[in-house]
């Protein structure tokens, strides 16, 4: 229920939202746990296993218990931590993980059959009969396990990306990252001062306790003024530091939209961002552990810490009467600020028989809480002390075990933090992070003084290494009190106390695991699931560390720590994947003809991140085949057009080109005369195919070599590699001139006589033989040609400076068309190649030798090159390997397929009896069937002979003729006719 | 990760491309026997901490990188070009 | 003790009082038959069929810190035999058939779960190379189907099929493929081997191996020396630094590679799913948290921890794959450190000393492998032949370029398998 005059809450602006349906009503700077809390509503979702009763346990991001929806349909959005979770006008909160409601849970019933359900016993039995699991258990298990759920539907809310740069990064702006940011920001450095939260100052507004004479809050609020006049400082508040990497780089995720009833198209609803600081504070405060005793669980039992903070900041006190267990002086706090607000608070209860007295409250010294009751709610508790027990009626329960430093960050890079005895905790151990120190309560200082100080001292630290000057000045006055406090983790008794509440791992399951020798921590972590809920053990951890210390006769540093990994609290796929989402996971390039290609109606493929028109159909063309089967035929008969400037162009000048390519190229390039083109073949260092393509002497040191469009930037990276790491002493500079220049296959018999229509000056096969290349000016522009040819037709490529691309691609198929030819897309190319035996990717796949594809001649014996001395490895070559063959079908069926395995005719289709594989498949118009190219194991020396290519998948068998490769024109006159 | 590229100057990793070992700087003579190609290519000091690596400034300058760095903590000692003689040069 | 449901409601009803430990943590002998280094997925079970299958149990197993801490405690847990070279086929195909028998041999529930894997494709040409893949899947007697778009489409309905960077052209369905619960694997083999007389000696680091002659004798230990007519290294993620011990140089090279786990969600995939088109795979847990990983952080790496570029890439593949799991939360990520080889497959060989044996370079595959990896190993050093279903996984395939199973077809550089 609410109290007056307390609370940083706007109480002139309310607020109205639904939580299952039921509407409610909060205030302006409410949380969705605030506001539950003030309109009495305390059960809030339902645990993992057991499906107990869950209420707000914190007021923090470590939140276990309540867990809501958010929002229905696609934006619907499942876990969200209800004490993060701004309050808006409108927002429709649901519970989840209960059927058919909340109240009513039928999965409760496992609460019952809790004893046969306790630590790993899943691992010990559902194993019979053996199809049961995947078919009954296991579909039962997943079924009542898991939270929330997704929709199910795309993603449709915006999220960003966002980078930022700083000299120092303050993490938590509660009064220690309040004063690092303040007194570096003074000096000049530049700063960025992030907090999850959205309102700076941490715990000063839970507390009551005063800094300058001020409130705390207000001492904040002061601090967050002056910091935001400054132009070097960025407060980034709904901003959670999430991970810390390598040199300096840290995650973060904003809340930028969520606390918004309308947002702003424009607004993405979280961004995530990366940024890289100088330094960093860690001033990230520290979290409030339970106290473990028999069902402690129940909704009403909170920490000390957050029932002061509903109450002081929220102005909420979570119960009528109230109770307060603890083992250290900071619990007393809750008892002054609830009395002070005129709450009911019915005991105090300190497990120390030496605990300081606390005015006005029934006083329980050396005393433990050892039960509760309450089956939707807490509604009594029972204290036991030497002199008996006492049954109280209660309805909230504030407890506290102490305190954990938030140094999880600290960790991220592998480091163990240190267990310091005086205050039961671990801390950070300096330098865990490089550039990383830690300030205040995650430093182990929990009196705000201390804070304080604490901040300064670790940004003057900072200060001094990026050489600014620490400015001078005396610290506010604040409180020195850190409270004492003596270990208590677990109350001794029967039954149930649970560790992680969400989990529903219990003492019981801790030591279990230790009696089944899952003594490690990290075995009883992942035994029991102990930490491994979405607080990741925030709350726990550290207590069932000493549960297991205990139970194993071992200290606590003994013991051991499991590992935080980022990130700190959980980040949205979609946050992090910001901009994946549809295209956007990978470039798209487009090329000068695609506007062209797609007004014709071309299907657009995808090809190494550029697109390619497929086929381009013409009226009365029902499938892909009567188009390219048409296009084929057009470049065989009359003259095709198409786009080739995918592949890969380096422009290569020097006097070393010759050396630098006869080093690259398995064959020999220093014989290339100026105006002439070579087919080279490039090897990886490991003696297989990289890439092929061809190199063209432009001049006397102007070279320009393709690559496939896919090797493109491997090729590229492999020039700079032996250039700058293997001769450097070579005299040669190139660069990628891909984008630079739009180039078209011009092929067929009537390319010539087309070229002449186009080209300024006629061509004539003297000066134009094959494998020539040289200037040409088209329509004035200057352009280049290759009498190159892919199709194994007469041909060559133009090529023009991308922006003349677009209309000389018009100007080409325009042309062509009135020689009844026209554009040709990636499937007749395909075929072309095929008949010819030309090979791509499908057959050097990066497992194939020169040897392998019948080019083993070209490795030149005269030179060394990439890839020679491990290509004559022994088993890189010869007949025990498989290799390129071209195949006919021979049989009734005349259909082949890529994939399918080749074995001998009467062998049975057996791994131990395959001889090899189909990589490339066509139907051939030009010669009226099904061609494959394919690798058989000694196939060289076994042209003509038989072999069945078997596809399971396609339940495909064909009888096929082992030939050579090259199916069409073997003798090559097409091409230089 | 945050790589200093010794033309460009400090950048993410993002921009960098590894390859591996920097015993690639060190290729042997085509005929210096099978033992010294199997160290070249395939065999590995691959040490638990200080190693010398191979970085391509791919989305940067283009120039290939010798790294020092610590594989067990991240942390980069040195970086310099791998072609300019500074660091062990090539054949 | 022997697990089973009525062990289970026994020990509920009477106070889960009786339960024994798994394995026991005995003092470590001074002489064994056989010292296995390595208390990870691999060791565990190279020890239990050492000593089921060779009736070998003077056998100790020496992990450096707790058993099943390494790769087999820290990865996405798929169970798959979907390779397509010889070598690599038979092999995951034996893996599989042991997983298939698993829980019932090791009384242990694994939670082996053949929900079916789909790789993806998204051209014509990964069509082929997933048709050749499925085929050698065929010819080595294991399953697959090739699924065009909408038979995808009926497993898969939350694919982009409409907007996503790179189109669905089809899928590789492998029924027989799933995930099984990785710390289960270690535990299960654990409590195996203990229960066959197996010491399994944790917090037990290994500092030296004893050579004689060209005969190893033993090891120094942080616990002192122990003697051993043979030695096994199981080491994946460590393997240069304790062969080193023996002098040998390995054809590895360690890298780290990141995985990731969500919130608990009621189901929402039912599949093992893998994108063709940038590395992302996924399942979801049976506790509920989308499990996912992706590529290599793609530098050297001991560190069991990855950076933001590879984390940002998997988050993006996600999200142009499935744009559905937007609202899922990353709730941890990891790493685990990759031996990488220069082919992408294995090694379970002799080395140059007598006696001394390894099984290292698992790169990807060293969970789904577990079960064959240690049944192979363990024939291997009890009877120093290959066992037929791992002949090709040899050391020296890299100098002579036989047998090389360069699955990825990326060539001799480790870190681009």
């Amino acid at each position: 229920m609410r109290v007056e005059g307390r609370g940083l809450i706007d109480r002139a602006r309310p607020v109205r939202f639904t939580f299952d349906g039921v509407p409610h009503g909060g205030f302006a700077g409410d949380t969705l746990a605030s506001a539950l809390l003030a309109n009495g509503v305390r059960m809030h979702g339902r645990s993992f296993k057991y499906h107990r009763p869950r209420g707000v346990l914190t007021a923090g991001s470590e939140e276990p218990n309540a867990l809501v929806t958010i929002g229905t349909g696609p934006g619907a959005e499942p876990n969200v931590r209800a004490t993060m979770q701004e309050l808006h006008d409108g927002l429709a909160a649901r519970s989840q993980n209960c059927w058919p409601s909340l109240r009513h849970d039928i999965m409760a019933v496992n609460d019952l059959a809790a004893p046969f359900l306790g630590a790993g016993f899943y691992y010990k039995t559902f194993m019979w009969p053996r199809t049961f699991w995947e078919k009954l258990y296991e579909p039962l298990i997943r079924k009542a396990a898991g939270l929330g759920a997704l929709s199910g539907a795309a993603n449709r809310d915006r999220y960003e990306k966002a980078h930022a740069f700083c000299d120092l990064l303050v993490i938590g702006a509660g009064p220690a990252g309040l004063m690092a940011a303040l007194t570096a920001a003074r000096a000049g450095a530049d700063v960025i001062l992030a907090d999850e939260g959205f309102r700076a100052g941490g715990r000063l507004t839970g507390e009551t306790e005063e800094i300058d004479g001020k409130p705390g809050h207000v001492w904040a609020e002061d601090v967050v003024a002056e910091l935001d006049a400054m132009p070097n400082v960025r407060i980034m508040l709904r901003t959670t530091v999430t991970g810390a990497y390598d040199q300096g780089t840290y995650a973060a995720l904003e809340r930028v939209g969520r606390h918004l009833a309308a947002r702003p198209d424009a607004l993405p609803l979280e961004t995530f961002w990366r940024i890289v600081a100088r330094r960093a504070i860690l001033a990230a405060g520290a979290i409030e552990r339970p106290v473990a005793f028999r069902n402690n669980d129940r909704p009403g039992i909170m920490t000390a810490g957050a029932v002061r903070t509903y109450l002081n900041r929220w102005g909420v006190v979570p119960g009528h009467r109230v109770a307060v267990f603890g083992n250290n002086d900071d619990a007393h706090r809750t008892v002054r600020d609830l009395t002070a607000a005129g709450a009911h608070v019915v005991a105090l209860v300190d497990s120390r028989h030496d605990a300081p007295d606390v005015a006005g409250v029934r006083m329980f010294r050396g005393a433990m809480v050892s039960d509760t009751r309450g089956r939707r709610g807490l509604e009594s508790i029972t204290i036991r002390s030497v002199s008996g027990e006492d049954h109280l009626a209660v309805d909230c329960l504030a407890m506290s075990g102490g305190w954990n430093p938030t140094l999880h960050l600290t960790c991220h890079t592998n480091a163990r933090p240190l267990w310091r005895e005086n205050i039961l905790a671990f801390v950070p151990v300096p330098g865990a992070v490089p550039g990383l120190s830690a300030a205040g309560a995650c430093n182990g200082a929990f009196a705000t003084a201390d804070c304080l100080r604490e901040g300064r001292d670790a940004a003057g630290a900072v200060l001094v290494d990026l050489g600014h000057a620490v400015p001078q000045g005396t610290l506010p006055r604040a409180s020195d009190d850190a409270g004492r406090l003596a270990p208590l983790w677990a109350v001794p008794a029967r039954g149930r106390a649970w560790l992680d509440f969400q989990n529903d791992v219990t003492v019981k399951d801790v030591r279990q695991a230790a009696q089944e020798n899952f003594r490690s921590v990290e075995h009883m972590k992942r035994y029991t699931t102990q930490g491994m809920a979405t607080d990741q053990g925030k709350n726990s951890n550290v207590a069932a560390l000493a549960i297991l210390a205990d139970v194993t006769g071992r200290t606590i540093p003994e013991t051991g720590t499991t590992t935080f990994r980022p990130p700190y609290s959980p980040v949205p796929i979609a946050a992090m994947g910001a901009g994946g989402q549809g295209k956007g996971f990978a470039p798209e390039r487009f090329t000068t003809s695609h506007a062209a290609s797609v007004e014709r109606g071309a299907p657009m493929i995808e090809a190494g991140l550029w697109y390619r028109p497929s086929y381009f159909p013409e009226a009365g063309e029902t499938n892909w085949r009567q188009s390219c089967d048409r296009e084929v035929a057009l470049v065989r008969e009359a003259v095709g057009i198409c786009d080739v400037s995918t592949l890969g162009k380096i422009d290569l000048q020097g006097p070393d080109v010759p050396a630098f390519l006869d080093l690259l190229y398995a064959n020999r390039f220093s014989t290339l005369k100026v105006g002439r083109v070579r087919y080279g073949l490039m090897l990886r260092e490991d003696g297989h195919v990289m890439d092929d393509g061809t190199t063209a002497r432009l001049g006397e040191h102007h070279y320009l070599m393709t690559t496939t469009t896919a090797a493109a930037g491997q090729v590229m990276r492999h020039l700079e590699f032996v250039h700058q790491c293997l001769c450097p002493g070579l005299d040669v500079a190139f660069t990628s001139v891909t984008e630079q220049w739009a180039q078209f296959a011009v092929a067929g018999p009537e390319s010539r006589a087309l070229l002449n229509e186009l080209l300024d000056a006629p061509l004539s096969d003297a000066v134009w033989p094959f494998m020539a290349c040289g200037a040409v000016s088209v329509k004035g522009v200057a352009g280049r040609l290759f009498r190159i040819s892919f199709s194994g037709e007469h041909a060559y490529e133009i090529a023009v400076p991308a922006r003349y691309g677009a209309s000389l691609f018009r100007l080409l198929l325009s042309l062509a068309e009135t020689r009844g030819g026209g554009a040709y897309g990636m499937e007749a190319l395909n075929v072309l190649r095929i008949e010819k035996g030309h090979i791509t990717h499908a057959e050097i796949h990066g497992r194939t030798t020169a040897d392998d594809i019948g080019m083993g001649r070209m490795v030149s014996p005269a030179k060394d090159c990439i890839g020679k001395t491990m290509s004559e490895r022994p088993g890189l070559s010869g007949p025990e390997r498989e290799q390129l063959v071209g195949l006919r079908p021979v049989g009734d069926v005349k259909k082949l397929t890529a994939g399918a395995h080749l074995f001998d005719p009467d062998d049975e289709a057996v791994r131990v009896n395959g001889k090899g594989y189909v990589t490339s498949v066509c139907y051939s118009p030009t010669l009226g069937q099904m061609l494959a190219l394919g690798f058989l194991k000694n196939g060289r020396a076994r042209h003509g002979q038989r072999v069945r290519a078997v596809d399971h998948l396609r339940d495909l068998e064909t009888l096929c003729e082992v030939v050579d490769p090259v199916f069409f024109d073997p003798e090559g006159e097409r091409v230089r006719g | 990760m945050r790589i200093t590229c010794p033309i460009c100057g400090e950048r993410d990793r993002r921009e960098f491309y590894y390859q591996g070992d920097a015993v690639a700087l060190r290729r042997p003579a085509p005929d210096a026997g099978e033992a010294a190609w199997e160290d070249y290519l395939h065999l590995r000091e691959n040490p638990a901490g200080t190693t010398r690596d191979l970085w391509y400034h791919e989305a940067g300058c283009g120039a290939w990188l010798v790294v020092t760095r610590d594989t067990v903590t991240h942390a980069v000692q040195a970086v310099a070009l791998a072609g300019d003689g500074s660091a062990e040069g090539g054949s | 003790m022997r697990f089973s449901g009525w062990k289970v409601l026994s020990e509920g009803l009477t106070g889960n009082r009786g339960w024994s430990p798994h394995w026991r943590e005995p003092e470590p002998r001074q002489d064994y038959d056989v010292v296995i280094i390595g208390g990870g997925g691999h060791g565990l079970s190279t020890a239990y069929y050492l000593a089921k299958e060779h009736g070998l149990t003077n056998i100790a197993v020496l992990e450096k810190n707790y058993i099943g801490g390494g790769n087999v405690g820290r990865n996405t847990t798929i169970v798959r035999a979907n390779y397509f070279l010889p070598g690599n086929s038979e092999f995951y195909s034996h893996a599989l058939k042991l997983w298939e028998g698993l829980e019932e041999d090791l009384n242990y529930n694994v939670m082996h779960s053949q929900r079916g894997l789909i790789n993806l494709f998204h051209s014509d040409g990964q069509r082929d190379a997933f048709a050749r893949r499925g085929n050698a899947m065929i010819n080595q007697g294991d399953d697959a189907e090739l699924l065009d778009r909408e038979g995808v489409r009926q497993y898969l309905p939350y694919l982009d099929f409409d907007n996503g960077r790179f189109p669905i052209y089809g899928g590789l369905l492998h029924r027989r493929g799933g995930t099984a619960r990785h710390d289960a694997v270690a535990w299960g083999y654990a409590r195996g081997a203990d229960q066959r007389g197996v010491h399994l000696i944790q917090n037990c680091e290994v500092t030296g191996i004893d050579i004689e002659n060209g005969r190893v004798r033993g090891v120094q230990t942080t616990r002192g020396a122990i003697r051993a007519r043979k030695v096994g290294i199981v080491v994946a993620g460590r393997s240069g630094q304790v062969a080193a011990m023996a002098g040998l140089r390995l054809p590895i090279e360690s890298h780290v590679l990141q995985a990731f786990v969500t919130e608990g969600l009621k189901p929402v995939i039912d599949h093992v799913v893998s994108f063709g088109m940038g590395h992302f795979y996924i399942s979801q847990s049976d506790k509920g948290g989308l499990v996912f990983g992706g590529d290599l952080d793609f530098y050297a790496s001991y560190a069991q921890r990855g950076n933001l570029p590879m984390v940002e890439h998997v988050m993006e593949a996600g999200m142009t794959l499935m744009p559905m799991i937007g609202k899922a939360r990353v709730l941890r990520s990891w790493g685990g450190i990759m031996d990488m080889t220069p082919d992408g497959s294995p090694i379970i060989d002799k080395t140059g000393v007598d006696g001394l044996y390894i099984d290292c370079g698992w790169c990807y595959g060293g969970f789904k492998a577990v079960p064959a990896s240690g049944h192979c190993f363990a024939h291997l050093i009890a009877t120093d032949r290959p066992h037929g279903a791992a002949t090709r996984f040899r050391l020296d395939r890299f100098r002579t370029g036989h047998g090389l199973m360069d699955e990825e077809g990326t060539g001799a550089q480790h870190n681009l398998h």
